[in-house]
């Protein structure tokens, strides 16, 4: 009791304050902890010591970031050490119970609408007790590097030969392996064209389950889907298996996931139906709202019979910004932009558009923009991810020649492999 | 749209209650009339090659919207309101036999699911082709249809008889329908028991309301951040510039990446 008394007795030693008062003392640095610049005096105060606040700028002169780092990037160099924010990581070990997502991954990455529903699919997690999974389930091969952060517990991505193309049948038999695998709690799909409702509704068929569909607002007992044409609103008891529509819930933004790859032995089954491929369609007779690939002109243009045949020649649907249009060279129909079309393509090649901020508006959907310029510093370069800076004739030339080689190209070895 | 003529194709269109989107008035739906279209098209060389069942009302007045399309009768398995459809449609079709089965993706009424056609086809073991655009061509027992994609893009796919197509709004469109048939078509009705859809009845229905709009939430600790979250212009996101490269090594690097991204068909 007494020693414990004794060692609570805070005992100063008046040399060493005194020492470490002079910074000029030989002994200073052994006795102050350079590296903090706060501590704990001896009777427990918060100590602040200015000298060992802030740091030395480019040009000798001490600076103090009262922003913690979160001022706007000005410096050159600083910007792209930009704050790389690690999110908690969120693990399951052993799940008691999965809800498996079957996303669409157009074109291999999750679509907007595939995050929507991992959102949901955490958010009937959360209400469901016991520590629940998220199995992700995508056909063909992935080229998606976020998985994690777009909340992905388990992956099984299918990307054997036998689930290429059109083969609704070939993956159902797949989901129902998962299905006697894990016997998930809950089947989510979107609901879009792009594959989500065939294949949810094939699934609910073979399992016998009454799917919500265009279920807007779920939890882990009540969901409200439209239904009769999206004039009605259903509340109902939440199924097993249930087809989201867009912007169901949010997107998992705050925490990490793991993404374990987890696999699955394919199983070959006699399909009825068989692909037989795309069918060519005139990519001018696409609405521009809906196309995929667009090749849009600007004022950069001068050769307007070059682009067209580069337009023909790539299978892109034509664009236009509102100066080519005003021009006089594209129909207004073509025009792409706030006071245009709001275009929606994966991949959109714009050739001497430096970007007015209507046009930017206007393709702000589209995943992949290429720029073709002359102005290294324009907006439409900002935005893109691959910007060819130079003469737009003498690219889009080069660029001709070498999708018509290409367009040679595989056909030489599809003879082959006949062969 | 060729089908082979020397074989007798039996088409069966299954039709439903539209209604209108804006003023909710009842109408012949779109896909629905759009899956009669077909079925006209398609047995055009035969007579009374089509037949189009419903289940439902018989006195309902949009079925004569179909009528008028030039049907000489419509098929109505008359049933309980409440009743489920999908046991006596399967019955009916099993007994009749059909090649192939048209109906629409989603009905512009009711629960509008769009489960029949795969509940259907589970049930009679028959393929089922979502999405259609047009029959191509029937060929010795082997049917090539056109899906319709998204983006306007078209997939051909080659389906044994029998089977069930959903018919997408990319068929084409709907002959206008006529008075005088409309009123003269006849409705053969056939009183059918059906179970009740007891899982419906404890669902609550109303109008649809309005969706909210996602926000944009800006998860800003600092004022500076809030502020750079209301200024944000638009900023390089890493994309790759090409400033020195030749005009080959600037078009091959597009083409690469138009390669990668599978838009080059």
């Amino acid at each position: 009791m007494s020693s414990h008394d004794l060692l609570d007795i805070v005992r100063r030693d008046p040399r060493a304050e005194w020492i470490a008062r002079n910074r000029l003392h030989p002994l200073h640095g052994t006795l102050v902890d350079d590296d903090a610049a706060e501590v704990r005096g001896p009777s427990g105060l918060l100590r602040k010591y200015p000298h060992r606040v802030g740091f030395i700028g480019p040009n000798g002169i001490k600076r103090i970031d009262r922003l913690k780092g979160n001022a706007a990037a000005s410096g050159k160099g600083r910007r792209s050490a930009a704050q790389e924010v690690q999110l908690p990581l969120h693990r399951v070990e052993n799940p008691d119970f999965y809800i498996v997502v079957v996303a669409d991954m157009v074109g291999g990455r999750l679509t907007g609408h595939d995050k929507d529903v991992l959102g949901q699919a955490h958010k009937l997690a959360a209400g469901i007790e016991g520590a629940g999974a998220v199995l992700t389930v995508g056909f063909g091969s992935a080229k998606e590097e976020h998985f994690d952060t777009a909340g992905v517990d388990r992956l099984l991505v299918l990307d054997d030969d036998i689930y290429e193309g059109y083969c609704p049948e070939q993956r159902l038999a797949a989901l129902l392996q998962v299905e006697n695998e894990y016997q998930p709690r809950h089947w989510l799909f979107p609901d879009s064209v792009n594959g989500g409702t065939d294949l949810g509704s094939r699934l609910a068929a073979r399992l016998h389950e009454r799917p919500a569909v265009q279920a807007w607002q779920v939890d882990h007992q009540t969901a409200v889907c439209r239904g009769a044409g999206g004039t009605m609103d259903i509340t109902r008891e939440t199924p097993r298996l249930l087809m989201l529509a867009e912007e169901c819930a949010d997107q998992i933004d705050e925490t990490r996931h793991e993404a374990l790859p987890v696999t699955l032995t394919p199983v070959s089954v006699i399909s009825q139906l068989q692909d037989q491929g795309p069918v060519a369609v005139d990519p001018n007779a696409v609405a521009l709202a809906e196309a995929e690939f667009i090749l849009s002109a600007g004022n950069g243009i001068h050769d307007w019979d070059q682009f067209h045949a580069a337009a023909a020649v790539l299978g892109a649907t034509e664009g236009a910004s509102r100066v080519a249009v005003d021009d006089g060279f594209m129909p207004r129909f073509r025009q792409v932009g706030a006071t245009g079309t709001w275009v929606t393509a994966r991949v959109y090649l714009a050739v001497g558009i430096s970007g007015a901020i209507q046009h930017m508006q206007g393709i702000g959907q589209c995943d992949k923009v290429i720029a073709i310029n002359t102005d290294a510093g324009c907006d439409m370069v900002k935005r893109a991810s691959l910007s060819a800076i130079g003469d737009s004739e003498e690219i889009l030339g080069e660029l001709i020649k070498r999708v018509q080689a290409f367009r040679a190209q595989p056909s030489i070895e599809g003879d082959q492999d006949a062969a | 749209m060729q089908p082979n003529s020397s074989q007798k194709l039996k088409i069966v269109t299954l039709v439903s209650v539209g209604k209108h989107p804006q003023s909710g008035r009842v109408r012949r739906a779109d896909q629905d009339s759009r899956a009669v279209e077909l079925g006209l098209r398609l047995s055009a060389d035969q007579a009374d090659g089509l037949v189009v069942l419903h289940a439902g009302d018989p006195n309902e007045p949009s079925l004569r919207s179909y009528a008028g399309m030039g049907l000489t009768a419509i098929n109505v398995l008359q049933l309980d309101p409440a009743a489920d459809a999908v046991a006596p449609l399967g019955e009916q079709l099993h007994q009749s036999g059909a090649d192939i089965v048209l109906t629409g993706v989603r009905a512009e009424s009711g629960e509008g699911s769009g489960m029949l056609p795969y509940q259907l086809a589970e049930k009679l073991g028959w393929s089922i082709v979502p999405r259609v655009a047009d029959i191509v061509s029937v060929k010795e027992g082997v049917a090539e249809v056109l899906q319709a994609l998204p983006r306007g893009q078209r997939r051909a796919v080659k389906v044994r008889l029998p089977f069930i197509a959903s018919i997408d709004t990319a068929a084409p469109m709907a002959r206008q329908s006529a008075f005088g048939p409309a009123q003269r078509a006849a409705m053969t009705v056939t009183v059918v028991n059906a179970e009740t859809d007891t899982l419906r009845q404890s669902w609550h229905e109303a109008v649809a309301k309005k969706r909210p709009k996602r926000l944009k939430v800006i998860k800003a600790k600092t004022a500076a951040e809030r502020f750079k979250a209301a200024t944000a212009k638009s900023q390089s996101e890493g994309g790759r510039i090409m400033k020195q490269e030749s005009a080959g090594e600037q078009a091959q690097a597009i083409l690469d990446l138009l390669v990668e991204e599978g838009v080059l068909r």
